[in-house]
C-alpha cells in the first residue's frame, strides 16, 4: 500500500530538480501567509463578499489585472531562466526537458494568461464608464469569464508542481503535441488550460460587442464613440470568429490524445499539416486581437497629453476594422517553408503586407495628433511615445518576414523571435502599460508615483533594446528558437548582451512592483476624478467610481465629450442639463460565478489524468451551476434607492453634483 | 519635468546610444544570411535588401518626423503653434495613405515574381549534373541517403561546389525544417511527404547546418557540417565512404531511427534500395504511391497528387494549395 502510494506520488508531484523544489515551497509558505492574513485579518467575508462573487466591471477588471500581472511575474521568471542558460550554455543551468518545458509555459502564459487577461481588465474598467453605461451587458456572464479565466490559468499553472508542465511549444503542433511523442500529462494540462480560459475569452468577447452596440449613452452614435470603445469593439468581433477555432483544434487535439481518435496523427489518416493551418487560422487573428486595444488605448492617451484632438478619426475607425478582417486571411505565413507552392505564398506574402498599409495610417494620425499640440510627458505618454519607434522598427521586420522567399530565411531563427517580440512588447505591453498608468487614478483613487514610474520606464526601453536588437543578429546567423545549447561561439557575445537586456527588464519590472507598494502608501489623490484633464466620459464621474458609475446619464453631443463640457463650462455656458436621479436598477452579486470556475478546474484536472470519476462530477456540477443560474436570474437584480445616490454623490464630489 | 528625471533621460539616452553602437560595430561581422555562398542566398538577400531599402523610405522620415513632433510641440515651447481643434485634412490623409499603398504595391510585385522564381521545388539552371540527397530527420539526427552513389551519412553532409543539389526531405519524427543558411533558405521536414529544396554552393568551404524546427527533448543536437568540395574531392570522399565499415540495413535502420540524445558524424557505405521510399510511404494506408510533393515541373505534380487521390481521399486534403 505505501509502495503504491510513493510510486503514485513521485509520478503525480514534479520531483527532482531543485529549483521546482524552491517553488514548491515558496508556493506553499504563500498560500499559508495568504490565508493566515485573511483569517487573523477576518477578511474572508470582506474577500468573498466584496470581490470572489462580484458583478461589478470594475472589481473584475481589478481582478483580471492582478491576475495578469502575477502572470506577469511567472512569464518573466521563465524568460529570464532561459536567456540564463543561454547566456551560458555550458554551465547547464537548466536541462534540455526543462529548457524545453519553460520556452512551452512562457509563451502560453504570456500571450493567454498574461495578455488576455490584462486586454479583459482594461476594457472592463474603461468600456462601461467611457461609453456611459453602468456596467456591461452581462454582468454575471462577465464574472463567470473571469472565473473560467482563472480556472484556466491557475490549471495550467499547476502542472508545475503536478504532473509536469508542457514542452511542445506554445502552440502544441502535433505529431510532437500527441501521445506518440508526448505520452505524459503536460500537454494535457495545456489543452484543458486553454481550453477553459477561451470559453471565457469568447463570453467576453460577446459580452463587449453587446455593451458597446446597445449601451451607450444617447447622443453617442458609433462615430463619436472614443477610439479605445471602437478598438475594443474592433479585437472583440475579431475574437468571437478567431475563438470558436481555438476550441474545436483544442478539442481535436483532445480526441486524439484522450480516445486515439486520428485527425492530427501520422498513420490512420490523419494529418498534422491541418492542426498547424487551424492554430494559426486563430493565432493570427489572435495577434491583433492583443494589438487593437493597444491602439486604443495610444488613441486615448495622445489626444489627452498633446491637449489636441485625435487627427483622423475616421480613418483611425476604417484602419482598425480593415486590420480586424484582413487578419483572418494571412495565416500562413507562419509557414511558407511548408511547401504550400509558390501562388499560396504570395497569396498570403500580399495580403500580410497590406496589413502595413493601415497600421501605417494609424501611426500618421498619432503623430498629427500630438503635431501642434501642447504635449506633456507624465509616464502614460511616456510608454506611448516609446511605442512609435519600437513598433515602427517591429512593422518594418515584419515586413520583411512576410516576402515568402525572403522568409525562408528567417524562419524560426532568431529574427524571427525577436520581431514578434518586438511587436508584442513594444505595441502591446507598451500599450497596456499605457492605459494601466493612465485608467490607474479611475480604478483606484490615486495616481502612481512618477518617479518610480520613469526609471521603471528607461529601464524597461533600456533592456527591450539590448535583449532584442541583438536577436535579429544572431538570428541573421543562423541560430535557430528552442535551442538550450549552441555550438557556434560567435553566438556568445550576442546571447549574453540579449541576456543583460531581460536581466534589465526585469529590473524594470521590479521597479514597477515597487511604484505600486509605494504608491499604495504615499500618492498624489485623485479628487476631481479628472487627474489628467482628459477628454471622454470616464472622466467626468469621481474616482475611483460609484458602483453605478453615473448618477445619472450623460446627454452625449460630440466625440470628446467631457473636454467639448469643459469648454463649455469655461466659457460660461450652461453645464450639461442632467435629469433627476432616479432609483438605479443594479446586478446582485452572484457566487456561481466562481463556484462554477471550481467545478471547471476540477473536471480539467480529472480529465487530465483521465480520473472520469473526478471528471464527471465535475461536468456534472457545471450543468447544476448553469441550471441554478437559469432559475434564480430573475431574483438577482435589485435597486440603489434615489437617498442612497445622493448620499454617495455628495460624499464624493464634495456636495456639488 | 524636475531636475532628476532630466538627468535620467539623458543618462539612458547615452546608454542606448552606447549599444546601438556597439552593435553597429560587431554587425560588420559575417553573419550567414547576410554571406551567402550560393545563388538561392544570394537571391534572397538581394530580397531582403530591397524589402530594407523599400521599407526605409517610410520608416527613416517617420522616425525623424517623431522626435521633431515631439520635441517642437512639447508643452514647455511656448512658442510653437496650438492649434487644439485641428484634427482633419483630406490632403495629408491621401498622403499616408497613399504613399504606403505605392510602396506595398512594389513590393507586392516583386514579392510574387520571387516567389515564383526561388520555389524550392525548382531545379536550379545549370550546365553541370545535378547531384541528389535524401534527408531524413530522426529524433535527433539527420539521415542523409545519396542515392547515386548508394552511400549515407549521418550528421554530416558533403557536396560537390558549383553543382547544383537536389534534397529530397522527409522525416520519420515529429515535423522539422532542413536548413543551410549560407545556401538557401529552409523547408520542412514532414512524414508522409517529400520535400524538394534546390540548393548549390558556388565555393568550396564548410558551412553550417541546422535543424529549424522544434522536435523534441534534445532538438538542440541536430546540427551539422556542410562540407563543399570540388569535383575530384568529392569522387574521393564517396570513395571513403564506400570503404566505411557501416552499413544500414532496414534492421539497423529500425535501431538507428530510434531517438539518441547526440550522435557523431558517421559514413555508411551502404544502404538498402528503396528505404527513403518506404519512410515516406510508412504512414500511408494501403500502400499508396510515393508523391513528391513540390517536384520538379508541374505535370510531375499534379500527375503525383493525382495518384495521391486516387489513393487516399485524406491525403488529397494535404495538397489542395496546388
Amino acid at each position: 500500500m505505501l509502495d503504491n502510494i510513493k510510486e503514485f506520488a513521485s509520478e503525480f508531484f514534479v520531483t527532482g530538480d531543485p529549483l521546482i523544489y524552491g517553488a514548491d515551497v515558496s508556493i506553499v509558505l504563500a498560500t499559508l501567509g495568504i490565508v493566515f492574513v485573511l483569517t487573523y485579518f477576518k477578511k474572508w467575508g470582506w474577500l468573498w463578499r466584496d470581490w470572489l462573487t462580484t458583478v461589478d466591471h470594475k472589481k473584475i477588471g481589478i481582478m483580471y489585472i492582478l491576475a495578469a500581472i502575477v502572470m506577469l511575474f511567472r512569464g518573466g521568471v521563465d524568460a529570464v531562466m532561459m536567456r540564463t542558460q543561454l547566456a551560458f550554455p555550458d554551465l547547464n543551468f537548466l536541462e534540455a526537458d526543462h529548457y524545453n518545458q519553460i520556452f512551452t509555459t512562457h509563451g502560453v502564459v504570456m500571450i493567454f494568461f498574461m495578455a488576455m487577461p490584462l486586454m479583459f481588465g482594461l476594457f472592463n474598467i474603461v468600456v462601461p464608464l467611457q461609453i456611459g453605461a453602468r456596467d456591461v451587458a452581462f454582468p454575471f456572464l462577465n464574472s463567470l469569464s473571469f472565473w473560467l479565466f482563472f480556472a484556466g490559468a491557475m490549471l495550467f499553472n499547476l502542472s508545475f508542481v503536478i504532473g509536469g508542465s508542457p514542452d511542445a511549444g506554445w502552440l502544441a503542433y502535433p505529431p510532437l503535441s500527441g501521445t506518440q511523442f508526448n505520452p505524459g500529462v503536460g500537454q494535457n494540462f495545456y489543452i484543458w488550460g486553454i481550453q477553459i480560459s477561451g470559453i471565457g475569452s469568447l463570453a467576453s468577447g460577446i459580452n463587449f460587442i453587446v455593451t458597446i452596440l446597445k449601451m451607450r449613452a444617447p447622443g453617442m452614435t458609433m462615430m463619436k464613440m472614443p477610439m479605445f470603445t471602437w478598438s475594443v469593439f474592433a479585437a472583440s468581433t475579431t475574437i468571437i470568429f478567431a475563438f470558436p477555432i481555438l476550441t474545436i483544434t483544442m478539442l481535436l487535439l483532445f480526441l486524439d490524445r484522450f480516445f486515439g481518435a486520428h485527425f492530427f496523427t501520422l498513420d490512420g489518416g490523419g494529418n498534422p499539416m491541418m492542426y498547424i493551418n487551424l492554430i494559426w487560422m486563430w493565432g493570427h487573428p489572435e495577434v491583433y486581437i492583443v494589438v487593437l486595444p493597444a491602439f486604443g488605448v495610444f488613441s486615448e492617451t495622445v489626444a489627452t497629453f498633446a491637449r489636441k484632438r485625435l487627427f483622423g478619426y475616421a480613418s483611425m475607425v476604417f484602419a482598425m476594422v480593415i486590420i480586424s478582417i484582413i487578419s483572418f486571411f494571412t495565416w500562413a505565413h507562419h509557414f511558407f517553408t511548408m511547401g504550400s507552392g509558390a501562388n499560396v505564398n504570395a497569396f498570403f506574402a500580399v495580403t500580410t503586407m497590406i496589413i502595413a498599409i493601415p497600421t501605417g495610417v494609424k501611426i500618421f494620425n498619432w503623430l498629427f495628433t500630438m503635431y501642434k499640440g501642447r504635449i506633456t510627458f507624465p509616464t502614460p505618454m511616456m510608454w506611448t511615445i516609446a511605442f512609435i519607434p519600437a513598433f515602427v522598427v517591429g512593422g518594418m521586420t515584419g515586413v520583411m518576414l512576410s516576402v515568402a522567399p525572403a522568409d525562408f530565411q528567417f524562419h524560426n531563427s532568431y529574427f524571427l523571435i525577436a520581431h514578434f517580440h518586438q511587436v508584442l512588447i513594444g505595441g502591446v505591453v507598451f500599450g497596456y502599460f499605457a492605459g494601466l498608468y493612465y485608467w490607474w487614478p479611475k480604478m483606484f483613487g490615486f495616481k502612481l508615483n512618477e518617479y518610480l514610474g520613469k526609471w521603471a520606464f528607461w529601464l524597461w526601453n533600456i533592456g527591450f533594446y539590448v535583449c532584442f536588437m541583438p536577436q535579429y543578429l544572431v538570428g541573421l546567423d543562423g541560430m535557430t528558437r528552442r535551442i538550450s545549447v549552441f555550438s557556434d561561439p560567435d553566438w556568445q557575445g550576442l546571447n549574453v548582451a540579449s541576456t543583460i537586456g531581460a536581466y534589465i527588464m526585469g529590473l524594470a519590472f521590479l521597479f514597477q512592483v515597487a511604484q505600486i507598494g509605494y504608491s499604495i502608501f504615499r500618492h498624489e489623490k485623485d479628487t476631481t476624478g479628472d487627474i489628467w484633464d482628459a477628454r471622454t466620459l470616464e472622466f467626468s464621474i469621481p474616482s475611483p467610481a460609484p458602483e453605478y458609475n453615473f448618477a445619472v446619464i450623460p446627454q452625449v453631443h460630440s466625440r470628446d465629450e467631457w473636454w467639448e463640457e469643459k469648454e463649455r463650462r469655461a466659457r460660461g455656458e450652461k453645464p450639461w442639463q442632467l435629469g433627476p436621479i432616479e432609483p438605479i436598477h443594479m446586478p446582485k452579486n452572484s457566487a456561481i460565478g466562481p463556484i462554477m470556475g471550481a467545478f471547471w478546474f476540477i473536471a480539467g484536472f480529472g480529465l487530465v489524468f483521465h480520473w472520469l470519476w473526478m471528471a464527471i462530477p465535475g461536468l456534472l456540477g457545471v450543468f447544476v451551476c448553469m441550471f441554478a443560474r437559469s432559475f434564480s436570474a430573475h431574483k438577482a437584480e435589485y435597486y440603489i434607492p434615489v437617498e442612497e445616490i445622493e448620499r454617495t454623490e455628495a460624499k464624493l464630489r464634495g456636495g456639488a453634483v | 519635468m524636475s531636475k532628476k528625471p532630466r538627468s535620467l533621460v539623458r543618462a539612458a539616452f547615452s546608454a542606448v546610444t552606447l549599444v546601438m553602437t556597439m552593435l553597429l560595430l560587431s554587425g560588420c561581422g559575417n553573419y550567414m544570411v547576410l554571406d551567402p555562398k550560393g545563388p538561392i542566398a544570394e537571391k534572397q538577400l538581394d530580397l531582403i535588401i530591397i524589402t530594407v531599402i523599400l521599407c526605409s523610405i517610410i520608416i527613416v522620415p517617420v522616425l525623424i518626423i517623431t522626435f521633431i513632433i515631439v520635441w517642437r510641440y512639447r508643452a514647455t515651447n511656448k512658442k510653437a503653434d496650438y492649434k487644439p481643434e485641428w484634427a482633419h485634412s483630406n490632403l495629408l490623409e491621401t498622403i499616408w495613405w497613399g504613399i504606403p499603398i505605392v510602396i506595398i504595391i512594389v513590393l507586392a510585385v516583386i514579392t510574387v515574381r520571387y516567389t515564383h522564381e526561388l520555389e524550392p521545388a525548382k531545379a536550379l539552371a545549370s550546365d553541370k549534373e545535378e547531384v541528389t540527397v535524401q534527408v531524413v530527420s530522426l529524433n535527433w539526427k539527420w539521415l542523409f541517403l545519396y542515392p547515386e552513389e548508394g552511400i549515407a551519412t549521418v550528421n554530416t553532409l558533403t557536396i560537390p561546389e558549383d553543382r547544383p543539389v537536389r534534397f529530397e526531405i522527409t522525416a520519420d519524427s515529429p515535423m522539422n525544417s532542413f536548413w543551410i543558411p549560407e545556401l538557401g533558405g529552409q523547408i520542412y521536414a514532414m512524414s508522409g511527404m517529400s520535400m524538394a529544396l534546390h540548393l548549390q554552393a558556388d565555393e568550396p568551404g564548410t558551412y553550417f547546418g541546422t535543424a529549424a524546427n522544434f522536435t523534441g527533448e534534445h532538438f538542440e543536437n541536430m546540427n551539422f557540417q556542410v562540407n563543399a568540395t570540388s569535383d575530384a574531392e568529392y569522387e574521393q570522399w564517396i570513395q571513403e565512404a564506400k570503404s566505411s565499415p557501416n552499413t544500414i540495413t532496414d534492421e539497423s535502420y529500425e535501431e538507428m531511427s530510434k531517438p539518441t540524445e547526440k550522435e557523431e558524424p558517421t559514413l555508411y557505405s551502404s544502404f538498402p534500395e528503396g528505404i527513403y521510399e518506404r519512410i515516406v510511404t510508412k504512414y500511408m494506408h494501403d500502400g499508396a504511391e510515393l508523391h513528391q510533393h513540390g517536384s520538379a515541373s508541374a505535370d510531375e505534380t499534379d500527375a503525383a497528387a493525382d495518384t495521391a487521390n486516387a489513393n487516399s481521399e485524406e491525403d488529397s486534403s494535404a495538397h489542395k494549395g496546388h
